[in-house]
């Protein structure tokens, strides 16, 4: 199975990984290659069986509302890329 | 042609807890960036989610509030995209199970009619952090402070019963006044408290096939909620009468130029990806946990709207302004406890104090008038030591901060004179004075004396420096004139 | 010293043979020799690692010291350790400091375990074979030319160097038994939920879980006794007690029901590495062990199944290294969408980057059915097909992989040849099983793994069914030529 061009450049899109024109070839091939292999699920029958998301029957534990967590900016941003008055920077954000 | 508007509206309204919904850093508004922003909230590697149990508490009251179903079991999915006021890269939000079913929430209109809008859902999720874009920071960078990531939001979806931008207000100040009443919302919609996103559709009237919607988003005001429908409704009206088609888009309203954009670009690129939050399990209510959430659930505006009828005898109006607003209503039934009048109570909050709270954008929460001390305001006009005019020179004094109603009556000598020996022989010695008119009065055609009074009235304020009891004065006076007749 | 098990050092400890500082200075001075040979190791703290020595030598000397206290451990990288380098093998992460603990690491520091150091890892904990690290490949201690398995290649091939005593590791589809059986190692990967994730950079979280590995299953007791913990930070934890795992480790094996499922001797599985096994099993059914012929009918389909959900997971999981908040970021991003874009290209390597799209691509629009909601119901089937055979057998038992550790660069250019290194370890993760890999025998001077799984918290059974094996086989004894000298 191959996967078009147009299918890399989007999902290169939603993850945000810069895939350049001279590797799109090959990683199309390599990812057909596991789309084989997983695309034998499609022959399985599963009626009927419900989808399982955890491997456990536990339940959600609830934490009670209490400030636990104090102020660690200084901490936390001291291995951040870029920060200035407290923010964290990123080229301009355009909505 | 006529139209019909069709409006959907999904609100995102952010829970009055204390801490984060998955992590125990405090949601306290307008602390100092970053400083609220802990390892989880800003999904440091290997740091996961813990469930706020106060959160789901509050979803669950709103469930009930609306009449809905209760999930008693929901889950949490991720919806992935990437922006930078979105620490982890996807929003932990709820999709296929949310907490809160199909509810019911009724409203009034102008008219006095009511309307049913029916809830499609309400689910629980995780506010994002702000992008700032301008600060002290460098040119062309955008700062983010991500002390608001991961505040607890119910997201409450609309069905689109909505048809006319005065519905859509009306909705919205329901919601608002459901959601403060039960206490699980401040409500401060300046602070972004509460939010929504409005889908607009138009079709011809009676038609049965709906129109092409558009979603306008994050309008953090009832004014520009309301502005921002008028015209959405107007430009796709406008657009299909001058033969072009709507297209389905999400749009940006800016209430500051009021001018509305399409984000249209980035709409079509998105693609969510929704899936199971491996990191959260089953969220379980059980039937106990519902049933003490129940019983106490705080009076719903509905319910104290009546019993403010009943049991103040305010009018039917008095009693939607006050009973819709949480704040409103609880200040107002301490002003009319402490003062024992209710009526006047009622009219002294929706008047001089919401008009003040109004002007200076000043909610009833940080209102600097107590209702305690507004009670004490009343108390000394039911018992007559003050006039009304008095009373809102005190007012002012209050406001000012100057101290509680007596204090500031005894430091400005404002004391209503009501002591009947001292009024009399005020109104001797200003007839005695004004022997003129008194012959005048005397005088003249019975049907006219009436008017004459104000003459005396206006010489005997005077002389008591305005602090004479007005209705004590005006029988005196007409008693002492009776006599000389 | 190194030459002594876990409990032999605990031993010399407690009767003053030597001091924690002698020996972790052996074992420093031992990484220094030889690390260099194996690049097992990525970094480590000698400073911290003496000055934690000394300590634990205070504790010893004042008696009651908890059972690890003193005895050098080296962590997998992908544990968050407060203020040493936690890389998780990637670009992305070599400049990453955290400012936490894991709660793994916690548990050790508690203990007074002597941390040495943090080893070499597959990329993310993405690889089965160690060639996925930024740091380099790990040799193969048995044969340099040969790879270590993986993800957990460094602290295999530390262990089986004999550069520490025991490690800590992780296991998403394999990652502590493949490089346990590769290496010729004792290591355990518990039931999901026995061992927090807090802290430890999660791959896929629905599968992920933290282990020992060490010489003896012994050793594997006494580091799981330690490392397991119920943790209120992670909500996929168990709130369970942590049973003594030492204490459950003299049960002989009579009796003992062992399945033996026919699916995991099937075509590709070496010859070699079959008879190992099957010379294992019988060894125990001497011992009075019960074999009985089972069925896991839909192993085949866990490497598809896994391979859909673990990317998946990881698609999203892996979106908040972003180059925003921590973390590489690349030179001169021209806007913020090549700032995202770049960075992730440059700070992940291939195969990190071929599963996130992947997942993305399993998760999207169109897509989601039948590739990730079908992969979640044949988990279903997969775990039911446990469920069974756990109505008649006590454990499972098979090979922990196809065939012995292979050379570098031999799996070509296919992922899929990789992929398929896992066959026999997937299922178990799917399911959330507890599964072991012990030495039984060597093919070509290489080391054959034999895989024990267990049922839900079955972690005491298995430990002392791999410990009765150890005490009547000499496999897990064997050292690389030169190691033991």
């Amino acid at each position: 199975m191959s996967i078009e061009r147009h299918e890399i450049e989007k999902l290169a899109m939603l993850s945000r990984i810069a895939i350049s024109d001279s590797t799109i070839v090959e990683v199309s091939q390599r990812l057909g290659s596991v789309l084989d292999l997983v695309d034998q699920l499609q022959g399985v029958n599963t009626e009927g069986v419900q989808a399982m998301s955890h491997p456990m029957q536990a339940i959600q534990r609830l934490r009670e509302d209490e400030v636990s967590e104090l102020n660690q900016r200084e901490a936390l941003q001291k291995i951040a890329p870029d920060t200035e008055e407290g923010l964290f920077l990123v080229p301009k954000v355009i909505e | 042609m006529k139209w019909d508007t069709v409006i959907g509206l999904e609100v995102h309204v952010q829970l009055a807890t204390k801490t984060k919904i998955f992590s125990g850093a405090s949601t306290a508004f307008g602390a100092e960036p970053n400083t609220q922003a802990c390892a989880i909230d800003l999904a440091m590697p290997g740091t996961l989610p813990v469930l706020n149990k106060q959160a789901v508490h509050y979803a669950v009251m709103f469930g009930l509030a609306i009449d809905a179903e209760i999930g008693k079991e929901s889950a949490f999915e991720r919806k992935n995209y990437f922006y930078p006021d979105l620490p982890k890269g996807y929003q932990t939000t709820q999709l296929e199970k949310p907490i809160v079913g199909r509810g019911n929430v009724e409203i009034q209109l102008a008219d006095g009619s009511t309307k049913n809008i029916r809830i499609h859902h309400a689910h629980l999720e995780e506010d994002a952090g702000k992008s700032l874009h301008e600060g002290d920071f460098r040119h062309g960078v955008s700062g983010i402070d991500l002390n608001r990531a991961g505040t607890p939001l119910i997201e409450i979806v609309s069905e689109p019963d909505i048809s006319s931008a005065e519905e859509a207000i009306a909705f919205a100040k329901k919601l608002h006044s459901i959601v403060t009443s039960i206490g699980i919302c401040d409500g401060e919609m300046s602070q972004g408290s509460m939010r929504f996103d409005v889908n607009v559709s138009v079709k011809p009237s009676g038609s049965d096939t709906l129109g092409t919607r558009t979603e306008t988003k994050n309008l953090n005001s009832f004014k520009f909620m309301e502005e921002c429908i008028v015209k959405e409704v107007e430009r796709q009206i406008d657009l299909i009468e001058d033969g072009g088609t709507v297209i389905q888009e999400t749009r940006l309203y800016n209430g500051d130029t009021k001018v509305a954009r399409s984000m249209r670009s980035k709409e079509e690129a998105n693609d969510y990806r929704y899936f199971p939050c491996p990191d959260l399990l089953p969220v379980i209510v059980t039937d106990e946990t519902i049933e003490e959430l129940r019983r106490n659930l705080p009076e719903l505006p509905d319910a104290r709207q009546a019993r403010f009828v009943e049991e103040y005898g305010l009018s039917d109006y008095d009693a939607s302004v006050l009973g819709n607003d949480a704040g409103m209503a609880s200040y107002f039934e301490i002003a009319a406890k402490t003062s024992g009048s209710a009526k006047l109570a009622a009219n002294w909050t929706m008047g001089e104090l919401a008009a003040r709270l109004n002007n200076e954008d000043i909610s009833i929460a940080n209102s600097p008038v107590s209702a305690d001390q507004l009670g004490g305001l009343v108390t000394r006009i039911v018992d007559n030591s003050i006039s009304g005019k008095m009373a809102k020179e005190v007012f002012e004094g209050i406001w000012a901060g100057e101290g509680s109603a007596d204090e500031i009556i005894e430091v400005r000598g404002l004391k209503q004179v009501s002591d009947s020996g001292a009024l009399e022989q005020m109104v001797t010695d200003v007839l005695a004075a004004n022997q003129e008119m008194v012959d005048d009065y005397i005088n003249t055609d019975e049907a006219k004396r009436k008017k004459k009074l104000g003459g005396f009235m206006g010489q005997i304020m005077k002389a008591s420096k305005g602090q004479a009891n007005p209705q004590q004065v005006n029988q005196i006076l007409a008693k002492k004139l009776n006599e000389l007749l | 010293m190194h030459n002594r098990t876990i409990a032999e050092l605990i031993n010399g400890l407690q009767s003053k043979e030597f001091s924690s500082v002698e020996l972790t200075q052996h074992f420093l001075d031992r990484i220094g020799d030889l690390n260099p040979n194996y690049n097992a190791i990525i970094t480590v703290t000698a400073e911290q690692a003496l000055k934690a020595a000394a300590a634990a030598d205070e504790r010893l000397a004042a008696g009651n010291a908890p059972a690890m206290c003193g005895i050098p451990i080296l962590h997998k990288d992908i544990f968050c350790t407060n203020g040493v380098r936690t890389s998780c093998g990637s670009k992305m992460l070599d400049n990453f400091i955290p400012p936490y603990n894991a709660t793994v690491v916690e548990n050790f520091e508690q203990a007074g375990a002597v941390v040495l150091g943090k080893t070499n890892m597959d990329e993310f904990a993405m690889g089965s074979s160690n060639e996925t690290s930024f740091y380099g490949s790990v040799q193969n201690p048995w044969d340099t030319n040969c790879v270590p398995g993986g993800s957990s290649g460094g602290s295999a091939a530390a262990v089986a160097a004999r550069l520490a005593p025991g490690a800590t590791a992780t296991d998403t589809g394999g990652s502590i038994r493949q490089p346990a059986a590769l290496c010729g190692i004792t290591g355990l990967k518990p039931t999901y939920g026995r061992v927090s994730r807090w802290g430890m950079i999660a791959f896929a979280s629905s599968l992920d879980q933290g282990g020992p590995m060490a010489r003896t299953a012994e050793d594997c007791a006494i580091m799981l006794s330690c490392m397991a913990s119920f943790d209120d930070k992670d909500s996929t934890c168990i709130d369970r007690e942590v049973p003594d795992y030492c204490a459950a480790l003299g049960q002989d094996v009579s009796g003992l029901r062992i399945g033996v499922p026919s699916e995991y001797f099937s075509k590709g599985l070496n010859e070699g590495t079959e008879q190992a096994v099957r010379t294992a099993l019988a060894k125990l059914e001497e011992q009075g062990a019960e074999l009985v012929e089972i069925s896991l009918p839909n192993t085949g389909l866990s490497v598809p199944a896994y391979y859909v959900i673990a990317p998946a997971e990881a698609s999203a999981n892996l979106s908040r290294f972003d180059g925003v908040k921590y973390g590489y970021r690349c030179e001169d991003p021209k806007d913020l969408q090549d700032l995202y874009s770049r960075s992730r290209a440059e700070g992940f390597g291939e195969e990190v980057q071929r599963r996130i799209l992947i997942g993305t691509y399993c998760l999207s629009a169109g897509y989601y059915e039948a590739y990730y909601g079908k992969a979640q119901q044949v988990r279903q089937l997969i775990q039911r097909d446990f469920e069974k055979a756990f109505e008649t057998v006590d454990v499972i038992m098979g090979p922990t992989c196809p065939s012995p550790a292979f050379k570098f660069g031999s799996k070509g250019d296919d992922p899929v040849a990789m992929y398929l290194e896992d066959i026999y370890t997937i299922a178990t993760n799917l399911a959330g099983l507890p599964g072991m890999s012990v030495p039984c025998g060597m093919v070509d001077n290489k080391p054959v793994g034999l895989q024990i799984i267990g049922n839900y918290f079955d972690e005491a059974r298995i430990l002392n069914v791999a410990h009765q094996y150890q005490q009547i086989t000499e496999w897990h004894d064997q050292a690389p030529e030169g190691v033991a000298s």
